[in-house]
């Protein structure tokens, strides 16, 4: 009998276990299905796994890894030093391939991890209580959104029009999903940051939340605590952070946050297409059994040993189904893994250290730029590590001409709004060795 | 201890190159209140120190590589290393999602080959990848469907079916999309009752969401009849993929008559569970539903590979970027590697692991429904309860004495004490063996001593925990007072 | 005289006043409790309204209002320390107390023999 790779029945197996099932042929198992549904599906024969290997390798050769570029861009997914050390523990079997820890006397490992991540994201977003992940920054977002709803009552979610387009978007699909109407705030076209007048206009009596970002898509740092106050206590304050920044800018918590939500792939998570990524989503304690997704706790066994659980797994769809908090089941326990690890490893004054880099070489360019006759900073609002610049030339070529020298140049706006035509978004990590920056900076200057 | 106990300040496992600051500081552009003042509080260690914590952590695990893991309804069978291999080659690994599509056709071709071939695998015509789990794909589904009746002027159709025996996501995701779910009872063979279902089955109903087989392991043989019943009246057929492992190669869910169909990449196509995810939950849709799915579409002109984000009648995205490639990529070589032949092989030993061992286990406890059974199969506990005082919780915290995990255990709800036990493929007959062995042990030591299990577990890191003071006064984070 | 409803509430009435709580069988039923939803003060019930959802660990079950009236007071203890209800359900596990508006509801309800005989019924 021709074997299949991972299957490890021997035709000796087989025939004792029909024996003890008492039937005569494996086929006879599926009577039960009608014949009619008989098939051959067209899929090609079972391969060894060094042909699938040399297969697939040919194939990421057609792609173009970050490994080989000098990358100048962002947008939501960013390249930066990844310690050794977090590949070699994430990749232990006994994290990869446990299951969720339903069983928690056989899966403290996985309990202890989430409950340190869930302080460490506490820790950088300064909220009292975080979840152990969701699946990305803006389905937490989106989340963020129907929590307000639920918690605060009111059929309107506000998002600043200054958020990542793809959250925006997430966001109006979850929305629609739920009957909530969403309007959307205009940034200042010269600051970068939001319309105060236009967010005024818009609050009103039935707006549960308001979305923004920290820093927004343009990479320009809002002020939180002058929102916080225009917005009053009934509406929240939802803030969707870059992780990164929080070692350097001032935790959305502190300035007054109701909930604070991001993507953590920047903490040690390969950019990998963009996907999977890593939300995570923070809050009160008053709230938290409106949170959404699964929160571990700390308690103890009868022997007094101290051990984790999973908690209020009421508010979950196992338990509370129609009624359930979100329909969230599986999350990105495995990347939250892979965070904690790379967090635990640079530590408080490493991830500081990551963040003024990534600041410093951004302002550095940022000035560069400032004394080009071709490029022109777009707005005038405080920023991180990512900022907009205005191209006069065609930022499309330009960016291909860059590729050929091994450059990831800014990343077009143009793609998701045709006035921001050769407007490009530019971004600078710790990963960016200064002369990557002097080389890239004479391109911008070499311009026209 | 947490690794926040064994801080100490000043260490750290991270140096970076020697290079010269520009200067800028926060202070000369931040306003005041946005400068931190103080460094987040994050673990200071040396490298070895964090190599050590998460060892230890990883002992105290239990997992498919270390032992049997019969969770039923989770499907967990071995995860190939081939395809982590293949994750983390630098090609699919290190790509940025927004880099020009020149420079990305592999990932292109992997994802448009991926969703051909769950297309070709379910019977249906097109597939997104985009959500990120199982109950990801269920929102796309209902999202789907309500936008779908929405564009035809069919706003009355409120109410989405469920049958009671359904998994908790299935409702929570009809409600996530605006529906007021409505449940359908099983009838006593454990199948959806035919007759109950032609009395809620109105014209205010937009869909039924099925499982097939179901959640109790059974095949829903009267499929074409449902399928029959829920089209004359209008409505759409979701099938929920979570037990896809039974068929593949068998039958198709597009050939049974549904409308929209999720999969479970983390349990079906062998990618890791990676303690609770990631996964990933591609829908696939016959041509009705094709241009409402989420964008973008992946598109292939015959000679390059393209992201198509021009879908008017879209329901929009439901995450940032395109899907979790990074399980896609293990999926894909999965089926790459077993073919389609290896695919109906790998049902068929699945289902017969499943046979064999409810053979030997229903000498031991009663199944809940007679008869064959497909890749899983439910066990009922209530006899433990009457015969010898233990509940199904106590054998499954003995089981884990004994190095095993236990089933699926308080789910289906239809079932009283049930225990739900899917083997796999990927177990040898010894495995099998070994647990009905094991089974039959504590059966024995409950007959003679049930303190024995209510006492269960005790060769664990930790025994029975409190979950009531957990959960009455949460602790959900370390802090420098406790 | 405590009456009580079929689906597992407690009345217990001295005036126009009806203490409300679960039943001893009801709390065995649910297990630990860690959470009790309780009700603001002042909002009017209908008979048969849900108005409170007691979360064990496993478990969440709607509790229904077994008369219609309005909520006098609430037992706020159970805010710290839900677990009186397990202790003590039908005295200091109370949970509301509501000013009755149509007395003749506690017709109605089953005494104590007939709650017993229709817990073994339910099985």
């Amino acid at each position: 009998m021709p074997g299949f790779p991972y299957l490890p029945q021997t035709g000796r197996d087989i025939d004792e276990m029909l024996e003890v099932v008492g039937v005569k042929s494996v086929s006879e198992l599926f009577r039960d299905i009608p014949g009619k549904f008989e098939v051959d599906i067209s899929i090609p024969e079972s391969k060894d796994e060094f042909t699938v290997l040399r297969d697939l390798s040919e194939l990421s050769k057609n792609n173009v890894s970050l490994n080989d570029l000098s990358v100048f861009r962002g947008a939501g997914v960013y390249k930066h030093f990844v310690p050794s050390v977090v590949q070699a523990i994430a990749s232990r079997g006994e994290f990869l391939t446990a299951y969720t820890p339903y069983q928690a006397e056989v899966s403290q490992g996985t309990l202890q991890m989430l409950f340190e991540f869930q302080t460490m994201i506490c820790e950088l977003t300064g909220m009292e209580v975080a979840n152990s992940s969701m699946y990305d920054g803006a389905s937490a977002a989106a989340e963020a959104a129907l929590m307000a709803v639920r918690v605060r009552g009111g059929k309107k979610i506000l998002l600043s029009e200054a958020l990542h387009p793809e959250y925006i978007e997430t966001i109006r699909t979850y929305c629609f999903g739920s009957d909530i109407d969403v309007e959307t705030v205009s940034f200042d076209s010269e600051t970068g940051q939001i319309n105060i007048a236009d967010l005024q206009k818009k609050l009103t009596q039935d707006t549960a939340g308001f979305v923004l970002g920290y820093p927004n898509f343009f990479g320009i740092i809002e002020n939180l605590a002058e929102i916080r106050t225009l917005i009053g206590e009934n509406i929240m304050m939802i803030v969707s952070a870059n992780p990164i920044s929080l070692g350097m800018l001032e935790a959305p918590g502190k300035l007054g946050a109701d909930i604070v939500v991001g993507d953590a792939q920047p903490l040690g998570n390969s950019p990998s297409f963009g996907g999977p990524g890593l939300g995570f989503f923070a809050s009160k304690e008053s709230h938290i059994r409106k949170m959404p997704g699964r929160i571990i706790g700390e308690t103890k066994d009868s022997d007094g040993r101290t051990g984790y659980v999973m908690v209020l797994q009421t508010r979950e769809q196992h338990i509370r189904r129609n009624k359930a908090t979100s329909n969230i089941c599986s999350n990105h326990a495995f990347n939250a893994l892979v965070a904690s690890i790379y967090m635990s490893v640079v530590g408080s004054e490493g991830l500081r250290e990551i963040a003024r880099r990534s600041f410093d070489k951004a302002h550095y360019l940022a000035e560069r730029i400032g004394k080009t006759d071709h490029v022109r900073l777009v707005f005038t609002g405080p920023f991180f590590n990512e900022f907009v610049a205005r191209f006069d030339c065609d930022l499309k070529e330009f960016n291909r001409e860059l590729l050929k020298e091994k450059i990831l140049g800014p990343l077009e706006l143009e793609r998701f709004s045709e006035e921001m035509k050769n407007y490009g978004l530019i971004c600078a990590t710790e990963a960016n060795l200064n002369e990557e920056i002097e080389f890239f900076a004479g391109r911008l200057e070499a311009i026209g | 201890m947490t690794i926040f106990d064994k801080s100490t300040e000043g260490r750290t496992g991270f140096y970076l190159p020697r290079e010269e600051s520009y200067g800028y500081e926060p202070s000369d552009t931040l306003p005041e209140n946005s400068v931190r003042k103080e460094s987040p509080l994050l673990p200071q260690l040396s490298e070895l120190q964090v190599m050590r914590h998460f060892t230890g952590l990883s002992k105290k695990n239990h997992s498919v590589d270390s032992g049997f893991y019969p969770l039923g309804s989770c499907t967990m069978k071995y995860n190939p290393r081939l395809n982590e291999r293949i994750a983390g080659l630098e090609g699919f690994s290190q790509i940025h999602p927004y880099q020009a599509e020149e420079t990305v056709q592999g990932a292109l071709e992997v994802m448009y080959n991926l969703q051909n071939s769950l297309c070709e695998i379910t019977g249906m015509d097109s597939f997104t990848l985009q959500p990120a789990a199982g109950a990801h794909g269920e929102l796309v589904g209902m999202l789907l469907m309500k936008k779908y009746f929405e564009l035809k002027g069919e706003n009355n159709r409120r109410k989405v079916i469920v049958p009671d025996s359904a998994h908790g996501t299935n409702p929570a995701s009809a409600v996530m999309a605006g529906f007021e779910v409505i449940e359908v009872p099983s009838n006593g063979n454990g199948r959806v009752d035919l007759g109950s279902l032609e009395e809620i089955l109105d014209e205010n109903v937009a869909g039924i969401m099925l499982t097939n087989p179901n959640t109790v392991g059974l095949f829903e043989n009267e499929i074409c009849e449902i399928q029959e019943m829920a089209h004359k009246k209008g409505a759409l057929l979701y099938y929920d993929g979570a037990n896809l492992n039974a068929i593949m190669g068998h039958a198709r869910p597009g050939d049974m008559g549904f409308d929209i169909v999720h999969l479970n990449l983390h349990k079906t196509f062998s990618t890791p569970h990676g303690m609770g995810g990631p996964g990933s939950g591609p829908v696939g849709v016959k041509n009705i539903l094709k241009d409402l799915l989420p964008v973008p579409v992946v598109r292939f002109d015959g000679s390059k590979f393209s992201l198509d984000y021009d879908l008017p009648n879209s329901i929009g995205k439901v995450r940032s970027f395109y899907g979790n490639f990074g399980v896609f990529l293990k999926a894909y070589a999965y089926i790459l590697t077993l073919g389609g032949d290896g695919l109906k092989r790998a049902s068929e030993m699945a289902v017969l692991n499943a046979n064999y061992l409810r053979a030997r286990l229903s000498k031991l406890i009663p199944t809940a429904y007679p008869g064959l059974c497909m890749h899983e199969f439910v066990l009922k506990g209530s006899k433990l309860v009457s015969e010898y005082g233990v509940k199904t919780l106590d054998v499954a915290k003995r089981l884990l004495d004994y190095g095993i995990h236990p089933p699926t255990i308080y789910f289906p709800l239809i079932v009283d004490e049930a225990l739900m036990v899917e083997p796999t493929e990927t177990e040898t007959k010894e495995a099998l063996d070994a647990f009905a062995d094991t089974f039959e042990r504590i059966l024995g030591e409950a007959k003679d001593d049930p303190n024995i299990l209510k006492a269960a577990p005790q060769k664990t890191a930790v025994g029975r925990l409190d979950e009531a003071t957990a959960s009455r006064k949460p602790k959900t984070r370390w802090s420098k007072d406790t | 005289m405590k009456k009580y409803a079929a689906t597992h509430e407690w009345v217990s009435v001295e005036g126009k006043t009806a203490t409300v709580g679960i039943s001893d069988h009801a709390q065995d039923h649910l297990g630990d409790i860690v959470y009790v939803d309780l009700p603001e003060v002042g909002k009017s019930l209908k008979k048969g309204e849900v108005f409170c959802t007691i979360e064990s660990v496993k478990a969440a079950s709607d509790i229904y209002a077994p008369v219609s009236g309005k909520i006098i007071e609430i037992n706020e203890e159970l805010d710290s320390s839900p677990e009186k209800i397990n202790d003590d359900a039908e005295g200091a596990g109370w949970i509301v107390k509501i000013e009755m508006s149509n007395e003749s509801e506690l017709d109605s309800l089953m005494d104590l023999e007939a709650y017993k005989k229709h817990c073994e019924e339910e099985g």
